[in-house]
């Protein structure tokens, strides 16, 4: 079995499934925090999938991408928990 | 030989994905979910980013992986502690079966400053001096 093949049939489905799970729980999840942090992880399976699909596809300037998403979801979480700590300052 | 290292790192770090994904949606609650996620997630997507940089092989592509692992590791503990803090503050509660609390109490909901056992009950004046008699004979 080549990379590829491998790559396509058995860890893109497993990922697809963690994808699906953790957006269960986004759906969810009681509070605003399960929220973000379900959100961190979405950001962080999808830096893993364009890892897998870049060697699929051999375009290394996927990677790019993933370095953004990585800096996305960091300044997501820093921003979602500095407004939650302030929400409940002002009430 | 390579193929065999490159598969095996990327499916381990594929299974570290999938028991996060498993551990967000089944853990009774926020702090254990934020402990789950952040250490298996980021082993996981650190092993897959491994292993495609050996699968390139080239110079320009394992820079960008070692960037964006670095990065991963930088940033996932600090978003962690505070997302865990602001929640703590916000007054998400503990799972039921949780067997202690150890900052209970300790936070000043005010202020969001942490204080110790010893300046309770003090008032401002006592509590200074108290703070440097303390300090430096405690450690």
């Amino acid at each position: 079995m080549t990379i590829d093949g491998f790559l396509v049939y058995i860890i893109l489905p497993i990922l697809s499934i963690a994808i699906l799970l953790v957006f269960i729980r986004f759906l969810m999840g009681p509070a605003l925090s399960d929220r973000v942090v379900a959100l961190d992880l979405l950001i962080t399976i999808g830096i893993a999938t364009i890892a897998v699909y870049a060697m699929i596809s051999d375009q290394s300037a996927f990677l790019d991408i993933a370095m953004i998403f990585a800096l996305i979801a960091f300044l997501g979480t820093v921003a979602f928990s500095y407004y939650l700590e302030k929400r409940k300052k002002n009430d | 030989m390579t193929d065999i290292v490159i598969i095996s790192l990327i499916s381990i770090g594929t299974l570290f994905i999938l028991l996060a994904a498993v551990g967000i949606l089944r853990m009774p609650d926020l702090f254990l979910r934020i402990s789950v996620t952040t250490k298996a997630a980021t082993l996981g997507v650190g092993m897959i980013l491994t292993g495609m940089a050996l699968h390139f092989g080239e110079t320009s592509i394992t820079t960008r992986a070692v960037a964006i692992i670095l990065f991963l590791l930088l940033t996932a503990p600090i978003g962690a502690h505070l997302i865990g803090r602001a929640s703590y503050f916000v007054g998400v509660p503990l799972w039921k079966k949780s067997l202690m609390d150890d900052l209970k109490g300790k936070y000043n909901t005010k202020t969001h400053e942490l204080s110790g056992e010893d300046r309770e009950g003090l008032d401002n004046d006592q509590e200074n001096t108290e703070n440097a008699s303390s300090k430096s004979s405690e450690h």
